[in-house]
């Protein structure tokens, strides 16, 4: 696994909408093996900056340069399925074009959702929603992995669990994650890279030292800090 | 039986096989005003027909397509001031008046404008059952072409999108096919009654259903029950084919509905 490898690369990039400047002057690198994480408040433009990595949205002005080979995973911040159309989570699944019933089964394993295989999409819940949406975009076999609000939803003790996995997930794929969340404290633990967004990017690095730093404080306040000492105690309490 | 009885009954299971997995997308992607402007503006192009003297299948399907073209580029627009069904308001009636006000211009012609309005299946000729056949198999299998792409972005556009899904091609074939299908189906229903055979069999597949590839084929399977039945009902109580099929598709619908409340 090369983990100098870039597999996207945001350049300076502006964006704006109805003369509102969504983003300003944000880069963004994502390298093979890395966890990179998004933090910011609501608005702060962090669907976007998602929306321009993912080829949707073309900035204004700035670069954005995607290796054309890799394969994108992208789980979305939100999928509601309208009910009158009638599907399973097996059925939900084959869409990603992996048909096989003993792969899926598989890839449901790894997110710890087998026993949803042939429950409609509509009868499961917020947090099992999350674990069918990564299921799928692991189907793919990623190279880079875009995670929207990956544990929105799920119940503390899957959240500990999900970002367990997140992390070994890149070493299982050799894959690049991008992960977005407003959380604070649990991201801290398992991401190599902070980028906190608030239509530019305030402060950037590794996870110790956003935290200490004025702009990050200054945004997310005291909370931030306490939240993230308590976490630090709880994970270090489990490991050690 | 008589002839045109057994091409009645052919010509509509023939619309019914169309209408039921095309009709469900109509559904879950929330479009049957879509169908109904669509199906609308086939007036425009009978009145059309009629003017160039061009068969009026073809001069249809071909202001339907426009009409597609149309609605698909209005919903591109960036800057919107006007709500998608706003817009299909203004297109659905305008093309109808002015279908009707094209007709009133012909000279000497007399034709029974209700039959277009509300379909004729007992005056169904061998050509039109040609039509529905031939065409009504090319636009299924274009549909099964496009089936997975179409059905994985109605759950979710940009996740299709970056799974490689060609978003605006796929909604542009769609939109044809639509067209297509209100050409075809126009002779049996009616103009005004189209829509409702693309939605009622879906609505009424839809609690028998697990997966979508099930309620599209128990659609068509209800359609052609919905044809058969209103054929018998017309036949022997003289009641309109069109509006008679609709009513037995809405029977079958409001006994589902029975069976679902039970269930809950």
């Amino acid at each position: 696994m090369n983990t100098n490898e870039i597999l996207v690369q945001v350049q300076q990039v502006n964006v704006t909408f109805d003369q509102y400047l969504a983003l300003q002057n944000v880069s963004l690198t994502v390298k093979r093996g890395e966890i990179v994480t998004l933090i910011g408040p609501n608005g702060a433009g962090k669907s976007t900056l998602v929306k321009i990595v993912l080829g949707l949205l073309s900035p204004h002005t700035g670069n954005v340069h995607r290796d054309p080979e890799i394969r994108i995973g992208y789980m979305p911040q939100h999928l509601t399925i309208d009910p009158v159309l009638p599907l399973t989570v097996a059925r939900f699944l084959t869409l990603s074009g992996v048909t096989q019933t003993h792969l899926l089964q598989q890839v449901l394993a790894e997110v710890g959702a087998t026993h949803l295989l042939t429950r409609p999409l509509q009868r499961i819940s917020g947090g099992e929603m999350r674990r069918v949406l990564l299921a799928r975009a692991l189907l793919r076999e990623p190279d880079l992995l875009v995670l929207d609000e990956p544990i929105q939803g799920v119940d503390i003790t899957g959240q500990y669990e999900l970002y367990e996995l997140i992390a070994q997930l890149r070493k299982r794929y050799g894959c690049g994650i991008l992960m977005v969340s407003h959380d604070l404290h649990l991201v801290m633990a398992a991401t190599d890279y902070v980028i906190c967004l608030n239509q530019q990017v305030c402060c950037n690095g590794r996870p110790e030292a956003v935290t200490q730093h004025p702009a990050y404080l200054k945004l997310f306040g005291d909370r931030a800090g306490r939240d993230l000492a308590i976490y630090t105690h709880h994970h270090h309490s489990q490991t050690v | 039986m008589d002839n045109f009885l057994w091409r009645a009954l052919f010509g509509g299971i023939g619309v019914a096989l169309l209408t039921g997995p095309l009709g469900c997308f109509i559904i879950w992607r929330r479009m049957a005003y879509f169908g109904d402007t669509l199906a609308h503006s086939a007036l425009l192009g009978i009145a059309l027909g009629f003017l160039l003297h061009v068969n009026l299948t073809v001069s249809t399907i071909i202001v339907s397509l426009v009409i597609a073209v149309l609605l698909v580029f209005l919903q591109q627009q960036k800057q919107k001031h006007l709500a998608t069904d706003t817009l299909l308001g203004i297109l659905a009636h305008s093309t109808l008046s002015l279908g009707l006000v094209t007709l009133a211009f012909l000279p000497g012609l007399r034709i029974d404008l209700s039959a277009y309005l509300f379909g004729d299946l007992l005056t169904v000729t061998s050509q039109d059952l040609y039509w529905i056949y031939g065409g009504g198999s090319l636009t299924l299998l274009c549909l099964l072409f496009i089936w997975p792409d179409l059905l994985s972005m109605t759950i979710h556009e940009e996740l299709a999108q970056v799974e490689g899904v060609n978003i605006t091609r796929t909604r542009l074939l769609f939109m044809l096919l639509v067209a297509l299908m209100v050409a075809i189906a126009m002779k049996i229903v009616g103009i005004l009654l189209i829509t409702s055979m693309m939605i009622i069999p879906p609505a009424t597949a839809r609690s028998f259903s697990r997966t979508p590839e099930q309620m599209a084929i128990l659609a068509s399977i209800i359609g052609c029950l919905a044809v058969i039945l209103g054929l018998g009902m017309s036949w022997y109580w003289d009641t309109p084919t069109g509006p008679s099929i609709v009513v037995t598709a809405t029977l079958l619908f409001m006994l589902t509905l029975l069976r679902t409340y039970r269930m809950n």
